[in-house]
């Protein structure tokens, strides 16, 4: 009566070559629901694809455009990656970027007519330190207090935003600005330098290589990356080898916490020019889905943020050109998810249907 | 005693829907699957009914359809975590960003419209009295329904051999497979029930107390709804006081902006996710009580044995 009509085993010895079928098979997923979605609101199924996925390679700006939403994707999904390995869940990628924006944007308003060489180097910092210090937060009432850090980091991605909000429409509003919400435009002291002209792809792409390149070699070589992991996987064997629960939790969020808000501080020393309410289409949330999308491998995570950028800019496209509603986009990042969570059932374990059972016949036959 | 009346009267509106949906989670949660869609669930609900009740003015099928809505959610989160062996927060995070998303699409033709509020059902006789007649006897059935399913599942979990499989499925699956009951199964069904309350829980929102659609209706009220089951420690009766006490704390902050105290108003909008932060923490600060009321297979993925 309790019997399922199938078996589900763990593939033994690693999956091998066969951990890109999750990913692609997710993909796959993604690419045709997006389509059907498009085309439903009246949009040829062709005119969709072409849209969300063949447009934003089109041409040198669109392109421009993926690998500029690329680099914060890249960088906060390879931290969070680093704590999600030692489960310990850090959300709160949205807010620490958001504080990471708010820090970054201080230097360049109170200090508008410099063209000092150092104020780049400073809001990186300061807008680092903000992300760390929110990420912080939540650390703290885990370390201290076991408060679970899934609903703490959460509960501050909303409080960062109600904080946003009152800086850009209160003490950091740009006076002279008809009262918009927005702060003063930075000065070009306080702007990332362009890597490709005719685009507005800047150098945070470069960054956002280096963070994968420090993410490989920490998870790889490194003494406390091992630990972290181990701290993950078999709790009780870290504890008995001495690895820090405390240490862990308080190295993923600063480790998210930074990386988040320097992506922040990317968005208003790029893109925007200026501190806004809006400072991120939702980074924070998506680099989640590039992470484990991205199998939490650094590498996996450089294409799978590839990947979500594309769904962006072609999200971004579809709206301007065809009317599609930014929700669009929101699904398919669900949909990538939900289908590569599902698609690793088959690369993790090995399902076999179940032989019918003969119980019966075999009593019978006993019997005679 | 005007505004005591519409201190208890904005406390049960607020309150209502985070128990609903806290009650619904609180049942999947014992059975063992953690379900961090309900944000998601909720605002599926809520657009569903939504447009059931602009489309039908048909109050109670919009509630129906707003928790089948979100039902339907639930049973693709169920599957994910349950037959395809998913990790239940990654699972969860994913199925309530698609639930967002979805929901946003459906709303769209039907963004900021309103409805009117859903018809209040005054109870005989104590409605009349003085104070709390109109405070807390004079609203939508939703509103005394709420504490009417708590006490329920109160005594459900306590005393019914339905609870008490439940229960056994949330501590201990092996145990439960052994003695022959199907832990898929069970689980599978408080899932279901915990995405029909909170698509209810959404309804109540769009049609009964918001009285409008918006992309963003729900606000984070889906994770307090997560963090009240912990601030109840898994118990229904708990879960009720917190509620309440959270429906109290939002209606606190219209008070001290209706006394004319200078706050900005992002302020006000943060004081329950700050509350929920300071709610988790004191609570969770007993290491042992946590131990011992949380389901012990709470977040675990469960591989039938052969």
């Amino acid at each position: 009566m309790t019997r399922t009509p199938w078996t589900i085993e763990p593939r033994l010895g690693g999956a091998g070559r066969s951990v890109l079928i999750a990913p692609v098979a997710a993909m796959s997923v993604t690419v045709l629901i997006g389509a059907a979605i498009t085309s439903s609101l009246g949009v040829s199924p062709l005119r969709a694809l072409y849209f969300l996925y063949i447009a934003p390679f089109s041409t040198l700006f669109n392109f421009g455009e993926v690998l500029l939403k690329t680099a914060p994707l890249l960088l906060i999904a390879q931290a969070l990656a680093i704590g999600f390995r030692a489960k310990i869940w850090n959300v709160g990628g949205e807010g620490q970027l958001i504080l990471g924006a708010i820090g970054g944007s201080l230097l360049p308003i109170f200090f508008n007519d410099s063209d000092s060489m150092l104020m780049l180097p400073g809001m990186i910092a300061l807008g680092m330190t903000c992300g760390m210090l929110w990420a912080a937060i939540a650390a703290w009432l885990r370390v201290r207090f076991n408060a679970n850090e899934i609903l703490v980091t959460l509960m501050l991605n909303s409080i960062a935003l109600q904080l946003l909000y009152y800086l850009v429409s209160g003490p950091l509003r740009d006076s002279t600005g008809y009262n918009f919400p927005q702060s003063v435009q930075f000065p070009d002291s306080a702007m990332l330098p362009l890597l490709i002209t005719g685009t507005r792809l800047n150098a945070s792409l470069l960054v956002g290589l280096a963070a994968t390149a420090f993410a490989w070699f920490f998870v790889e070589r490194s003494m406390i990356g091992y630990k972290l992991e181990v701290g993950g996987a078999a709790p009780n064997a870290a504890r008995y080898a001495g690895f820090s629960e405390t240490h862990a939790v308080w190295l993923s969020l600063l480790i998210g916490g930074a990386a988040a808000g320097l992506a922040g501080v990317f968005e208003v020393a790029g893109p925007l020019g200026q501190l806004q309410r809006v400072v991120s289409p939702g980074y924070g949330f998506a680099a989640i889905i590039v992470a484990f999308l991205g199998g939490l491998n650094p590498l996996g995570i450089l294409f799978a943020a590839v990947f979500v950028a594309v769904i962006f800019v072609g999200g971004d496209i579809s709206q301007t050109s065809a009317g599609v509603p930014y929700a669009v986009n929101t699904i398919l990042q669900g949909v990538l998810l939900v289908s590569y969570i599902a698609a690793r059932l088959f690369v993790d374990y090995r399902v076999r249907l179940r032989a019918p059972l003969r119980f019966e016949r075999a009593q019978l036959q006993w019997r005679h | 005693m005007e505004t005591l009346t519409f201190v208890l009267s904005g406390t049960v509106i607020a309150a209502t829907p985070l128990l609903i949906a806290a009650l619904g989670e609180l049942a999947a949660e014992k059975s063992g699957v953690l379900n961090l869609s309900i944000e998601g669930m909720m605002s599926l609900g809520a657009v569903a009914a939504f447009i059931v009740v602009k489309n039908t003015g048909d109050y109670w099928l919009g509630v129906f359809i707003g928790g089948v809505a979100a039902m339907l959610l639930a049973a693709l989160f169920a599957v994910i975590v349950l037959f395809l062996l998913g990790n239940q927060v990654a699972s969860g995070l994913a199925v309530g960003i698609l639930g967002g998303g979805m929901a946003a699409l459906i709303g769209k033709p039907y963004e900021s419209a309103t409805v009117p509020p859903m018809p209040s059902f005054p109870i005989p006789i104590l409605s009349h009295a003085p104070v709390i007649g109109r405070g807390l006897f004079d609203h939508v059935l939703l509103v005394y329904m709420a504490p009417a399913i708590a006490v329920l599942m109160w005594w459900i979990f306590k005393s019914t051999k339905v609870g008490l499989v439940l229960r056994a499925t949330g501590e201990s699956p092996e145990t439960t497979h052994a003695i022959g009951y199907n832990v898929l199964v069970v689980r599978f069904l408080s899932v279901l029930f915990g995405g029909f309350m909170a698509g209810i829980a959404g309804a109540f929102i769009s049609i009964a107390s918001a009285t409008l659609w918006s992309d963003g209706l729900i606000a984070g009220r889906g994770w307090i709804v997560v963090a009240l089951v912990v601030f109840g420690a898994w118990r229904a009766e708990r879960v009720a006081l917190g509620a309440y006490l959270f429906g109290a704390a939002t209606i606190g902050q219209l008070l001290v902006q209706s006394i004319g105290v200078e706050v900005p108003s992002q302020l006000l909008t943060s004081v329950p996710y700050i509350a929920t932060i300071v709610a988790i923490a004191l609570l969770s600060m007993d290491g042992k009580r946590i131990r011992l009321n949380a389901p012990v297979s709470l977040g675990r993925v469960y591989r039938e044995a052969h």
